[in-house]
């Protein structure tokens, strides 16, 4: 919450975006070249995003968000960033980014920012595949979370994602994260609960 | 811009006849413990604003005690329970409904934690507390049973009476959280036949951080604030004069309100039920359609999210509250919508307007001009 009782809740950027949000897919004609969708409706927040790509940078990015004001401004400043940025650096946005842009989110609000850029990466992900190409960004935006075992994050999400871990039990079972120094157990907790709530499963 | 203030549940305004009565009384300093003359002024005007409450609640003499508020109210009433379990009663099991406030909530999540046995009665799709429902979960180790009057959510109206009966019949003491009904249905404890109800002074036109709990005479009742002798004994603390006086006079001023009042709330109520499903005709009203708050609407709408749909009416001057998880912090929407099987994405949508006293039908005819526009916004924005 803000500090300024009289002030809004959120900064003037997240209002500014909230009120008037840029690139929304409203027109049923647009032909996006790559579409991701993740999040549920059940879950509270749900992001769809298309892009189109001219020499492998993004050329237009479209998006709808069922969801709350920073879950929408979110959205829609991702939009901004990342329109005319190369895949490689679209695929590489984090939510740090969008939310710095906005003036910072409310400290509980952090997660509604984590849909937009993973909507971004799924679209992205769908047009190289639709393309039949290569995906070359995956593995090095991913980050190593149990140092013993050489588990990344996405490890962790494709295994949720996939619904092959659906406990933390089964993801422990595949992928022995924690077994050795224990460090990352917690991290990799609110990793699995995030990714079920981004992914609905 | 216009203002409307629709979020008479979370709280009212202090009525002007309050605001006069406690800024007459602001210096009446004394303490009310005190013997000389200071003192005495002091704790009469407390003793007269007692009896307006009690009044309110068709309440005998000497039953009702001030608290701080409904929370500290509802906390008594366990602390009570708990310490008649501590001390070795025979009766360990202690009832509530699904749908409480967090006052009584998360008094009983500690409870459980500490190994007291809580058992939960759930509701129907209209959020009622079924009386066979509790029925079926009675025995005779059951100590206490608490139901809300009336859910601070949807507005929804408990059968009290009658629940009170079925808990009397196995020998448990019956407690009611009022904090929403009082001064919106007319409670009558004597009638009800509970052994503890809950009010606050702040729903019903009086100053915040003052309430009361009614204790019948003869029930069993343990200190919750120790530390000096005032209710006699029952709760300790300076008395807070003035927000006393203050709750006095709003007593005094709902028992005054002739009965046309509720009507023409619950008219108003009605006039915006209709127009909002004239203009949107897939939003979904939650609780029960007859047996609720005359001032209280609670209504889904599909494919908008409760927070935007908060904060776009906020721009417009129009304060509501929502049972989204986004408000709340959590990725969990209102339990009290959950709990009567409401579907989940609804409950995400969801929009509690309270009106009250001062609700005007212009006020509601603004209202209903400025929702349609707002969830057809944000369904263009949503992924539908």
């Amino acid at each position: 919450m803000s500090t300024n009782n009289s002030a809004w809740v959120y900064t003037d950027t997240v209002k500014e975006h909230f009120m008037h949000p840029k690139n929304i897919w409203d027109d049923d004609t647009y032909q996006p070249e790559g579409e991701g969708l993740v999040g549920s409706m059940a879950c509270g927040d749900q992001m769809k995003v298309g892009i189109t790509v001219k020499d492998d940078k993004i050329e237009t990015l479209k998006w709808q968000t069922y969801g709350c004001a920073s879950a929408i401004a979110s959205t829609s400043m991702m939009s901004e960033i990342a329109i005319g940025m190369t895949l490689e650096e679209a695929y590489n946005l984090t939510p740090a980014m969008i939310t710095e842009k906005l003036g910072g989110l409310p400290q509980h609000k952090f997660h509604c920012s984590v849909l937009g850029d993973k909507a971004l990466r799924a679209a992205i992900d769908d047009y190289l595949e639709k393309n039949n190409r290569e995906n070359p960004f995956r593995k090095n935006v991913a980050k190593i979370i149990c140092e013993c075992k050489g588990i990344t994050d996405q490890r962790i999400e494709d295994l949720v994602k996939n619904k092959e871990a659906t406990t933390l039990d089964e993801l422990r079972d595949i992928t022995q994260f924690g077994t050795v120094c224990g460090k990352c157990r917690f991290k990799v907790q609110q990793l699995f609960d995030e990714y079920k709530h981004i992914y609905n499963v | 811009m216009r203002e409307v203030y629709l979020d008479n549940n979370a709280t009212t305004p202090v009525a002007p006849e309050v605001i006069k009565v406690m800024a007459e009384n602001v210096n009446l300093y004394g303490n009310a413990s005190s013997m000389h003359g200071f003192g005495r002024k002091a704790a009469s005007a407390i003793e007269k604003a007692r009896g307006h409450v009690e009044t309110l609640l068709n309440a005998p003499g000497d039953t009702v005690m001030f608290t701080s508020g409904g929370s500290e109210s509802d906390n008594n009433v366990f602390h009570t329970a708990r310490t008649l379990i501590d001390e070795g009663s025979q009766r360990k099991t202690i009832i509530v409904s699904t749908i409480e406030h967090p006052a009584i909530i998360e008094t009983c999540k500690d409870l459980e934690k500490n190994g007291y046995d809580v058992r939960y009665v759930g509701v129907d799709h209209f959020g009622v507390v079924q009386v066979e429902a509790l029925e079926k979960m009675m025995n005779d180790q059951v100590l206490l049973v608490s139901v809300m009057s009336a859910n601070n959510e949807t507005g929804t109206i408990q059968p009290v009476k009658e629940l009170t009966k079925v808990a009397h019949s196995y020998g448990a003491l019956m407690h009611t959280d009022a904090v929403q009904a009082v001064g919106k249905i007319p409670i009558d404890v004597q009638e009800w036949d509970v052994d503890y109800l809950s009010i606050s002074g702040h729903k019903f036109y009086g100053p915040k951080g003052v309430g009361a709990l009614y204790i019948k005479k003869g029930v069993p009742f343990e200190t919750f604030v120790r530390g000096g002798h005032q209710e006699g004994g029952k709760r300790a603390g300076t008395y807070n004069t003035n927000a006393i006086i203050g709750m006095g006079e709003a007593a005094r001023l709902v028992m005054n309100e002739p009965a046309e009042s509720r009507e023409k709330e619950w008219d108003l109520r009605e006039r915006l039920r209709k127009g909002l499903l004239e203009n949107i005709p897939d939003a979904v009203v939650n609780g029960h359609p007859s047996l609720c708050l005359p001032g209280t609407l609670n209504i889904s709408f599909p494919q908008a999210e409760g927070e935007s749909i908060l904060l776009m009416l906020d721009f417009e001057g129009i304060a509501v509250s929502t049972g989204s998880a986004c408000a709340t912090g959590s990725l969990e929407p209102s339990y009290v919508l959950l709990a009567s099987d409401l579907d989940i994405e609804l409950a995400h949508g969801s929009i509690r307007f309270s009106l009250g006293r001062y609700t005007t039908q212009d006020d509601i005819d603004y209202v209903i001009s400025k929702v349609p526009p707002i969830i057809k916004r944000l369904r263009e924005i949503s992924t539908r």
